[in-house]
């Protein structure tokens, strides 16, 4: 039987981790509407500039720029997209469990995975592992700029032009509200497959200014840096969901501690009271 | 109504128009161009500049920090660096930013040459954006 102080240390130690997880609930709240609403403004350039690719793709041969090069399929890189810092819930474990699975796949499928991660719970995990990667990028967790995608994007281009690698792929969480996130798994290169099966559409013949060749040099690359530049603050925006949630349900969980260990106090103490009435009593019936 | 096109100008900002308009011009790489309703299949990267569209009896004037349009025959896409439209646009910072970009020119040599000629070319063409609203 816990002890009177006992059980009012416990409670004084519940309510400051709950003080904790409230605070970092508010915090993350203010952090996400901050992401939330630089997200939200990307997403339509990152689609039009994806739809716009498509269209020139459609026209346009493989052997015209480096990006577009559709190699067979040997070497697989695959990205992914945690955060820094951990408390956010499922947030990371769902992507690795996901990136293990498609990685697992490849590898089943005879096919060689580099590994590129962002965010330290990613890279933490593949060390713990000893899985080799190729990159590894961190602490850009909550201040995502655009400088950091170029960076990533200027890697990644090299080593796809090197043909280091043949196929690219994204693994980050798409915020889809606030209470979820999906790992989605996207390709980013090659940019668009030429000539992709089901593809009805007639290929437009395009006039370039100033010409297909110097248009394209310009737009592939920074097509890269868009979609991965995206593909960071939709992580980013998801992450301070899930932290949110986390937090609130932490201090929920806090709340509901607090008053059964509050009732588990009163009722020690009724029972102590009532021993030592029980004392006095029986100390009074013996002395008559 | 069937002789619009639909403009769509989205920057890293956010989508700033989406509207049928009978007709616009924008600045290209190659110099000014104007889009009707129809237009071949066009692509281009755009300069520093002034985009504008008719819609009925309406102007609109934006200024469009570079980027790329597609044109389809019934659809154009702008996608800028950044684009504002002539009444969002904040004459005197234009004008101090210009006068500051013109100071560190004189400068020279310390600094980007290139940067500070681009930063002149954005004040000229923002104030010139803002001031072709005023007139109208």
């Amino acid at each position: 039987m816990a002890t009177l102080r006992d059980i009012k240390r416990r409670i004084k130690a519940v309510n400051n981790t709950r003080q904790i997880t409230k605070a970092m609930k508010m915090v993350a709240a203010a952090k996400l509407r901050k992401s939330q609403g630089r997200m939200l403004e990307m997403r339509p350039y990152a689609e039009k500039m994806s739809a716009v690719l498509a269209n020139l793709a459609r026209g346009a041969e493989s052997a015209l720029h480096p990006l577009l090069a559709f190699r067979p399929r040997k070497t697989i890189e695959v990205v992914i997209l945690t955060s820094d810092r951990g408390l956010c819930g499922a947030f990371n474990s769902n992507i690795l469990k996901a990136a293990q699975k498609f990685i697992g796949g490849l590898r089943k499928d005879g096919f060689d995975v580099a590994i590129t991660t962002v965010g330290k719970k990613s890279s933490d995990y593949v060390r713990r592992r000893n899985i080799p990667t190729r990159r590894t990028w961190s602490g850009l967790s909550g201040r995502v700029t655009y400088a950091h995608a170029q960076e990533i994007a200027n890697d990644i281009i090299e080593s796809y032009i090197s043909e280091a690698m043949d196929e690219v792929v994204l693994i980050y969480n798409e915020f889809k509200s606030v209470i979820a996130q999906q790992v989605v798994v996207a390709r980013l290169l090659p940019l668009v497959p030429v000539g992709t099966e089901g593809d009805t559409e007639p290929a437009l013949d395009f006039i370039y200014e100033p010409s297909q060749e110097e248009i394209f040099n310009v737009l592939l690359p920074k097509n890269v840096e868009i979609q991965i530049y995206r593909a960071l603050l939709e992580s980013q925006a998801s992450e301070e969901a899930a932290r949110m949630t986390a937090m609130e349900n932490a201090t929920k969980n806090a709340n509901e501690m607090i008053d059964r260990l509050t009732l588990q106090y009163n009722k020690a103490r009724q029972a102590a009271i009532t021993k030592e009435l029980m004392d006095i009593v029986g100390g009074v019936e013996a002395l008559k | 109504m069937e002789n619009k096109i639909l403009l769509e100008i989205v920057t890293p900002y956010g989508s700033v128009f989406s509207d049928q308009v009978d007709e616009f011009s924008a600045t290209g790489s190659e110099g000014e161009f104007g889009v009707l309703p129809g237009h071949a299949p066009f692509l281009t990267t755009l300069k520093i500049g002034m985009l504008t569209y008719k819609k009925g009896q309406e102007t609109g004037f934006f200024f469009v920090n570079s980027g790329y349009a597609e044109i389809g025959p019934d659809k154009a896409t702008i996608l800028a660096d950044s684009a504002e439209r002539a009444e969002d646009i904040d004459i005197e910072r234009a004008k101090a930013a210009m006068k500051r970009a013109e100071e560190r020119m004189k400068q020279a040599e310390k600094i980007d040459f290139a940067r500070a000629t681009a930063a002149i070319q954005r004040a000229t063409i923002r104030v010139q954006v803002a001031e072709k609203k005023g007139s109208k």
